[in-house]
């Protein structure tokens, strides 16, 4: 569960996964061998893509000549560094996320449902994206410094600042949704218990609320940290190689320095951190129980003075906190707001259309050597092959692991480990293991799939168990044969689940940047890599193509989202 | 000392509570019988400051506790289901009340001590609450609640949840509780037999308003209206129209016509509701009546037979008729007014 792109189907994953009671669309009595070979593809696959790069930077990172004092100095300070700025991405979520928390678990208001939509986006969208909208509201050539402070722009990009604001805006609805359900369900007696008792509102929450959320919020806490932790796109686009985490410093150490058993030892402590949090999570999740009690909801109106501040500031804070950045981009997208190239006589401002139009034109000196709308083309075919590739390989392992025996309950963590390596790992694994290959356009799609895999597996999964068996044989009996029955029962319900999974690995792969910054040739980028050269070069037009870019990025993404979210299993699970 | 003044509370629009009135004096238990949806719980928590009242006042020794809020009323309250700190042991869920009033830590020990004796949960202390049976939750939460000495408790159905067996063994333990520490209580439930054990006085709720007030025993031999007789199960409600001739007051039902004497002003032709209770010899005069039926079942209850007549009327008897056969029974009549 790393990376921001993977992150987004997380939210369909979990709960449904036990689907007992239901069965496959193949028999129980289905063969060892049989279940054994629906299987086999994709963990031949794995094998050959995930596992095989993996053990291949295991070697590298454990040679001697790597382990000198000078590389573990610069690992250590490193992790140090991802470790800070992730506990204080972590803190600063938490200001923002628990107050949030509470206003959606506590009042009720105008415009509720839409607000918690609006905090949930960002979760979802490709870090570029979420980079170029903070860019267009605060950067250098955002609204912000070119409309009130053109003399003297205020510093955004490439601080500290800038990497805390992107983490605390992705962030906030996994506290909003963990720690306010916990809130939301949480028996409201307990604390009229303790008011009735003596407690006034401050010593009910200390006394009584705190100490029931310990858990959700432990496990909100450390989710978040683990993205914070894991976070590579922002930090890279937003702060600059400079902050170097452990994913930045990976890719720099790959790309920049060409040094890939340093690169190797680095993946090596990123994974380990990854796997002790992962496994603290689950610890925490599975004993973070809130007594919880099917009680209408307690939310209500704000009634006193300190109420209604409480709400009107949030709901002020959080909506413009939200919609801003958001909103600036595809703004940007339309607006000059200054020379495109340094000539400042012949400068017009206000709406244009030729960030746009320009994406087609295929300029000489510009920073590639196709019109820069190829890119979407490769993220397209990219996307393409990846929904292929994952549907091909998951669909028969969700067939059986929708009616689990022995041997689909040993390998389904194994298919499900990818989600805990991050992207740029797996670039780097693919570089170390296939630099024979590194000009093959195969290689991103095949690295999409692997990411992709386990949410296509974890979506299909539960509607093929949601298929009961007396459905079937209700219908066999009234007279349909064989197909019919497969068309009239099954198809309704796995179409609507394969056009999900399909969208999710449609949308992973068009917003992955990890693995796509580390495998895309100059020539051949992906969306999300012409964007952060875009972004990094001088110049309004290449800023202005880069919105553009970003405005069609986010806009595909939304639809898919809302596609998803329209084809969702009614119940399915969240995180 | 307690003192409801016109409590009226609406729920979605609809009043769930109109009009109540009652006291509570020192030393006393009053129990609020009713269905459920009947608005009792609701009332207990307006008297306990967890909700507003929409019209009325709640006062204590004639001061209006409007402006006083939960934490600051000194009454106790024994939920529902307990609602006991899941993340707290035993003693520290009895201490909370005591600590909320910042109390030494030694007197905090030595009353919770006392208090868990008086529940018989000595040597619980340290236990978690999740792990305890429901008696010894519920005893737990009456302990929570009498820690801080209360001027006043409050039950919201405190046994609804546990078996008949431990529902009578509890009930002795709380009324001899109650008695020994003399607070003033309110006892909410829907269950007549928790009622008759507990109350010195029964309010008797229905659609929001109180239909009968007074000790068990008034209550249960005149229920005072048709619901209440029926909503008590005391004797059988047969509707009739009422007729008067002569400056005679008849009612014609299907069980026969009976000659009621009444306080009721009644119309002629009214439809007039009437309280028919076995009696084991005929009445002379208004008060009384007898049916001659037909048996139409007959139903071994124990030390006794239910028979049900023909028109629906049920009688219980000793020795058991043959169905179909003819029997005579006697009752005495009452006017419950009209319907």
């Amino acid at each position: 569960m790393i990376h921001r792109e993977e992150a987004k189907s997380a939210k369909v994953v979990v709960k449904e996964a036990e689907g007992g009671g239901f069965a496959s669309p193949f028999p129980a009595s289905r063969s060892l061998f049989l279940r054994g070979s629906f299987l086999l593809p994709a963990l031949l696959f794995l094998g050959i893509f995930f596992f095989y790069p993996l053990l291949r930077i295991l070697a590298l990172s454990l040679d001697a000549s790597v382990l000198t004092s000078e590389n573990l100095n610069r690992a250590l300070y490193v992790l140090r560094f991802t470790l800070y700025q992730a506990l204080l991405s972590t803190l600063l979520t938490f200001l923002l996320g628990f107050p949030a928390a509470v206003l959606f678990a506590r009042f009720d208001f105008r415009g509720k449902s839409l607000l918690r939509a609006l905090t949930a986006i960002p979760f979802m969208l490709p870090t570029v994206v979420v980079a170029a909208g903070f860019n267009a509201l605060l950067g250098p050539r955002g609204w912000l410094n070119l409309t009130l402070f053109p003399s003297s722009p205020v510093p955004f990009v490439g601080t500290l600042t800038a990497i805390l604001i992107a983490h605390v805006f992705y962030n906030t609805t996994i506290v909003i949704r963990i720690v306010g359900n916990a809130l939301t369900h949480l028996d409201p007696r307990l604390e009229q218990a303790a008011r009735v008792l003596g407690a006034d509102s401050r010593r009910v929450w200390r006394e009584v609320t705190l100490p029931l959320l310990r858990g959700p919020m432990l496990a909100a806490g450390l989710l978040v940290f683990l993205f914070d932790f894991a976070s590579f796109g922002v930090i890279l686009l937003l702060g600059g190689p400079q902050f170097s985490t452990l994913e930045v410093e990976i890719y720099i150490q790959a790309l920049q320095f060409l040094d890939l058993p340093m690169a190797a030892l680095l993946s090596l402590i990123q994974l380990s951190c990854t796997l002790i949090f992962s496994v603290l999570y689950s610890r925490v999740v599975t004993r973070a129980s809130v007594p919880i009690t099917p009680k209408p909801s307690i939310a209500r109106r704000p009634e006193s003075l300190r109420e209604k501040v409480f709400v009107a500031s949030l709901l002020f804070l959080l909506s413009s906190f939200f919609i801003l950045p958001l909103l600036s981009l595809p703004l940007r997208s339309l607006a000059r707001l200054e020379a495109d190239r340094g000539e400042r006589g012949a400068m017009q401002y206000g709406l244009t259309g030729d960030y746009y139009t320009e994406l087609f034109i295929n300029r000489r000196g510009s920073i590639f050597y196709v019109p820069p709308i190829e890119a979407a083309r490769n993220s397209l075919v990219y996307a393409a092959a990846t929904v292929g590739l994952s549907l091909v390989l998951g669909f028969p392992v969700a067939s059986t692991l929708a009616r689990p025996g022995r041997l689909e309950r040993i390998l389904d963590p194994l298919l499900m480990l990818p989600l805990g390596a991050s992207a740029v790992t797996l670039g780097l694994g693919f570089i170390v293991a296939f630099n024979r290959l590194l000009a093959s356009p195969w290689l991103v799609p095949l690295a999409h799939t692997i990411i992709a895999l386990p949410f296509v597996i974890r979506a299909l999964q539960p509607a093929i168990a949601s298929i009961p068996d007396r459905l079937r044989h209700a219908a066999a009996t009234l007279g349909a044969s064989h197909f019919r029955v497969w068309r009239t029962v099954d198809w309704p319900i796995l179409s609507r689940a394969i056009l999900a999974a399909a969208t999710f690995a449609f949308t992973v792969s068009l917003g992955e940047f990890g693995a796509a910054t580390l495998l895309t040739r100059p020539d051949n980028p992906t969306l999300p890599v012409a964007i952060s050269r875009f972004l990094s070069q001088p110049g309004g037009l290449n800023y202005g193509q880069a919105m553009a870019m970003s405005t069609i990025l986010m806009l595909v993404t939304l639809i898919g989202i809302l596609l998803i979210e329209k084809l969702r299993l009614p119940g399915a699970g969240e995180f | 000392m307690l003192e409801l003044a016109g409590i009226s509370k609406d729920y979605e629009g609809k009043p769930l509570l109109a009009d109540v009135s009652f006291t509570v004096a020192a030393d006393e238990t009053v129990c609020l019988l009713g269905a459920s949806g009947s608005g009792k719980s609701t009332l207990l928590r307006i008297i306990a400051g967890l909700e507003l009242p929409d019209a009325g006042q709640v006062l204590w020794n004639g001061a209006d506790l409007a402006s006083t809020p939960p934490h600051a009323r000194d009454f106790g309250l024994v939920f529902q289901d307990y609602a006991l700190f899941p993340h707290l042991t035993v003693f520290e869920n009895a201490a909370f009340g005591l600590r909320m009033r910042n109390l030494p830590k030694d007197k905090i020990n030595l009353r919770v001590a006392e208090v868990l004796e008086l529940v018989n949960l000595s040597g619980f202390e340290k236990r978690k609450v999740t792990d305890l049976s429901g008696g010894e939750q519920q005893r737990v939460a009456l302990a929570r609640a009498l820690a801080p000495r209360p001027r006043l408790l409050m039950f919201d159905e405190p046994l609804g949840a546990l078996d008949r067996a431990l529902k009578d063994e509890l009930l002795n333990e709380l009324r001899a509780i109650l008695h020994r520490t003399q607070i003033p209580a309110i006892y909410v439930t829907h269950d007549q037999e928790e009622a008759i054990a507990i109350a010195d006085r029964v309010l008797l709720l229905h659609d929001g308003r109180i239909v009968r007030q007074g000790t068990p025993a008034e209550v249960w031999s005149s229920p005072g209206s048709a619901w209440a007789a029926r909503f008590l199960g005391v004797g059988n409600v047969v509707i009739g129209v009422g007729k008067i001739q002569v400056g005679r007051f008849q009612v014609e039902t299907e069980c026969g016509i009976f000659e009621p004497c009444c306080e009721h002003h009644h119309a002629d032709r009214e439809r007039v509701a009437l309280l028919l209770k076995q009696h084991p010899f005929p009445l002379r005069g208004g008060a009384g009546g007898e049916v001659r039926a037909r048996v139409e079942d007959v139903l071994f209850q124990r030390e006794r037979f239910k028979v049900t007549l023909r028109g629906g009327l049920v009688v219980y008897l000793t020795e058991a008729p043959k169905i179909g056969e003819e029997i005579s029974v006697a009752f005495a009549v009452e006017c419950l007014g009209h319907d």
